[in-house]
C-alpha cells in the first residue's frame, strides 16, 4: 500500500509499519473486525490522493480551546495529528492562517462546495441568553452560525463536554443560557465526544471511521461512541482491586496514597464516569489522572461541574445537611407536645373515671 | 433531568429531606413512647430466676423450645436477613464513608466480594420469608398492608444496591441514584411504621421482661 499520507509519514519518521499498527489499534479499540484496520489504513492512505479530501468544518463556540489543544498537541509528530493530513480542515479558527473576511470566505466556500457532505465539528456550548449575544463570530451569534452550517452537514461531531452536554458554561447558574449542540440541532446525526478535553484517539477514531465507512460508529444513549464510552473508569481502573479489598487513600499524601490505593474516598467519580482514560491513557499512553494520584473528575459526564464537589466521595452527601438540626428540634418539640397531650388525655380519663359498684351492675 | 442530576439530587436535596424527616420522626416517636408512662405497680416484686428485663432482651432473640422446628423459615430466615442486612449496611466501605461524613464515626470495612455474597444471601432470605408469608394461611391472614409495604421498602435498597454494584439492569449511575432514593424512602417510612422496632426492640423487651419479672414470670 502506498499513498501520499504514507510518504508524508515516512518523511516525519513514522514508518509504514507503525501506521498500520496504529490503524489496527484504532480498529480494535473501536471493537471493529480485524479487516477494518486494513480498510482504515487504505482509506486514510488513499484519501489525500483523491481529488477531494473529505471537508471538515470546525466551529468554536463558548469554549477554551482545550479540545483543540488536546487534539493537536504534538510533542513529537503524533499519528493523531497526522490524521489531519487525510482530511481537508477548511475552517478552524485556531489553526487556520486566515483571519477575518478571509476566514469567513473559506467557511462559506467549504459549505457551498461540499453541500450535504462535509463533517461539522463543534467545540464549545451555544449560549441562548440575550439572543446569543454572549458569543458571536463575524457579527453572528453562535446559534445562528450553528443552524446555518449544520444545514448542509452530513454529520455533526460535538467535540468536548461543552458541545456535547453544555459543559462548564452550563454550570449552575448558567449565566449565558448555554446549551449543547443536540439541544439546538435535532435533524442531523450527532456524535458526542465528551471530555474536558476528550482523548485525542477517540476523536481520530471517529474521524477514521467516518473516512473509512462514511458513517458514524455505534453510539450509546447519550450519543457517544460505545467503543470508547462503553465502560466506566472504575470498571477498567488498575486501582479497582484496592476498592474491592476496601483499601482507600484517605488523603493525597498518606500511606495509602503512596501505595496506590483506591481514590474513591478522595472523591473519585470513576464509578459514574464513562470514558476510555483507564485503558487508552493520556499523552501517548504515559499516564492518566488516577495514575497520577488524583481521582477522576467525571469530566465526560453531563453536568460534572455541579455533581456535588470533586473531593467528596460519591457516597457522601452532595451538600451539607441543612435540615438535620432543625428536624431534631422539631421532632423533640413534637414528641414533647404529643406526650403532654397524651398525659392530658390520661388525666382526663382518670378524672372522669366512675367507680362501678355491685349495685350498679345489678341495676 | 439526566442521571447525573438525578444522582446529585438524591445525594443533596433528597438526602436532606429524608434525613430531616427521619430525625424528626425518630425523636418524636421516642419521646412519645417513653413519655407514655405506666401506673406504678404497688404489689411486692416476686423474685424468680431469669425473670428480668435484661434476661428477656436476650431470651427473645432465641427461639422458644420447639419453635425452631415448627417454623424454621421464620426463625432462620429472620436471623439470616437481619444479620445480613446489618453486615451489608454497616460494613460496606462506601456506607461507612457516608456514616463518617454524617456523624464522624468510622470503622474498617469488609472486602466488597464478601459483602456481595452476604447481599445475595440476604436478598434470598428476604424472598424466602416473603414466600413463606404468602404461603402460610395464618401468616397471610395476620398480614396487613403495612407488612407487605415495609418488606418492600426494606428489600428495595438491598436489591438496587446489589444491582448497582453488579452493574445489572440499568447503568451504574442510574442504579446508584435509585439505590440512594430507595434508602431515602426507607428513612422516611421507618419512624412511622413497624420498622421503628429498630429503635424500640430492646426497650420494649426490657419493659415487658421487667413487668413480668415483677410478677414473677420469666418470659
Amino acid at each position: 500500500m502506498q499513498g501520499p499520507l504514507i510518504d508524508t509519514l515516512a518523511r516525519q519518521g513514522v514508518t509504514r509499519r507503525t501506521f498500520f499498527k496504529y490503524c489496527a489499534t484504532l480498529a480494535s479499540m473501536m471493537a471493529l473486525p480485524p479487516s477494518a484496520g486494513r480498510a482504515m489504513a487504505e482509506a486514510m492512505a488513499a484519501a489525500p490522493a483523491a481529488t477531494k479530501r473529505p471537508s471538515v468544518i470546525w466551529l468554536p463556540f463558548q469554549e477554551c480551546t482545550g479540545c483543540t489543544e488536546s487534539i493537536t498537541r504534538s510533542h513529537s509528530p503524533t499519528l493523531e495529528g497526522l490524521i489531519f493530513d487525510a482530511i481537508s480542515l477548511d475552517y478552524q479558527e485556531t489553526l487556520m492562517a486566515a483571519a477575518g473576511h478571509q476566514a469567513e470566505e473559506a467557511l462559506h466556500k467549504a459549505m457551498k462546495d461540499n453541500e450535504g457532505k462535509y463533517l461539522l465539528i463543534v467545540d464549545g456550548s451555544v449560549p441562548l441568553g440575550l439572543d446569543g449575544a454572549y458569543s458571536c463570530i463575524a457579527g453572528k451569534s453562535n446559534l445562528e452560525t450553528l443552524k446555518e452550517v449544520a444545514k448542509g452537514a452530513a454529520a455533526i461531531v460535538a467535540m468536548g463536554s461543552c458541545a456535547a452536554f453544555g459543559g462548564i458554561p452550563k454550570a449552575n447558574p448558567n449565566p449565558t443560557g448555554a446549551v449543547s449542540v443536540s439541544d439546538v440541532i435535532k435533524d442531523k446525526p450527532i456524535i458526542n465526544i465528551p471530555g474536558c478535553p476528550p482523548i485525542p484517539v477517540v476523536m481520530t477514531g471517529v474521524l477514521a471511521h467516518f473516512l473509512t465507512f462514511g458513517s458514524l460508529p455505534e453510539l450509546d444513549g447519550k450519543g457517544r461512541p460505545k467503543a470508547f464510552y462503553g465502560e466506566t473508569i472504575h470498571d477498567r481502573c488498575y486501582r479497582r482491586p484496592f476498592y474491592d479489598q476496601g483499601k482507600f487513600a484517605k488523603t493525597f499524601d498518606d500511606e495509602g496514597a503512596r501505595k496506590g490505593w483506591c481514590l474513591f474516598e478522595l472523591g473519585c467519580k470513576g464509578p459514574v464516569t464513562y470514558n476510555a482514560c483507564a485503558t487508552v491513557k493520556w499523552n501517548g499512553g504515559t499516564s492518566w489522572p488516577v495514575e497520577s494520584g488524583h481521582g477522576c473528575l467525571g469530566c465526560s459526564e453531563p453536568d460534572f461541574w455541579d455533581a456535588g464537589g470533586f473531593y467528596k466521595a460519591l457516597s457522601m452527601p452532595a451538600n451539607p445537611l441543612k435540615m438535620a438540626s432543625a428536624a431534631v428540634a422539631a421532632g423533640a418539640v413534637a414528641g414533647v407536645a404529643v406526650s403532654f397531650a397524651n398525659r392530658a388525655k390520661k388525666s382526663a380519663a382518670k378524672a372522669g373515671h366512675e367507680t362501678t359498684t355491685l349495685a350498679d351492675l345489678e341495676k | 433531568m439526566n442521571e447525573m442530576q438525578f444522582l446529585t439530587w438524591v445525594r443533596g436535596t433528597g438526602l436532606n429531606i429524608a434525613v430531616g424527616i427521619f430525625l424528626l420522626g425518630v425523636l418524636w416517636r421516642l419521646i412519645e413512647i417513653y413519655g407514655l408512662g405506666r401506673k406504678k405497680d404497688l404489689s411486692a416484686p416476686r423474685s424468680v430466676a431469669g425473670a428480668s428485663g435484661l434476661n428477656t432482651i436476650f431470651r427473645r432473640s432465641l427461639p422458644p423450645e420447639g419453635m425452631l422446628k415448627t417454623s424454621p423459615v421464620t426463625y432462620i430466615g429472620g436471623y439470616v436477613f437481619h444479620i445480613g442486612l446489618a453486615i451489608v449496611v454497616f460494613l460496606f466501605a462506601p456506607h461507612i464513608k457516608l456514616i463518617q461524613s454524617l456523624v464522624g464515626l468510622s470503622w474498617p470495612g469488609l472486602p466488597s466480594q464478601f459483602i456481595d455474597l452476604v447481599a445475595v444471601i440476604t436478598i434470598a432470605a428476604m424472598v424466602v420469608v416473603l414466600v413463606d408469608r404468602i404461603n402460610r394461611p395464618v401468616k397471610r391472614y395476620l398480614s396487613t398492608f403495612e407488612d407487605w409495604f415495609t418488606w418492600l421498602v426494606t428489600f428495595l435498597p438491598l436489591l438496587t444496591g446489589w444491582l448497582a454494584v453488579r452493574h445489572m439492569l440499568l447503568p451504574y449511575t442510574t442504579m446508584l441514584a435509585l439505590h440512594i432514593l430507595s434508602v431515602e424512602i426507607l428513612l422516611i417510612v421507618l419512624p412511622f411504621t413497624k420498622l421503628f422496632h429498630a429503635f424500640t426492640v430492646f426497650g420494649s423487651r426490657w419493659f415487658n421482661g421487667a413487668v413480668n419479672g415483677h410478677k414473677g414470670v420469666a418470659v
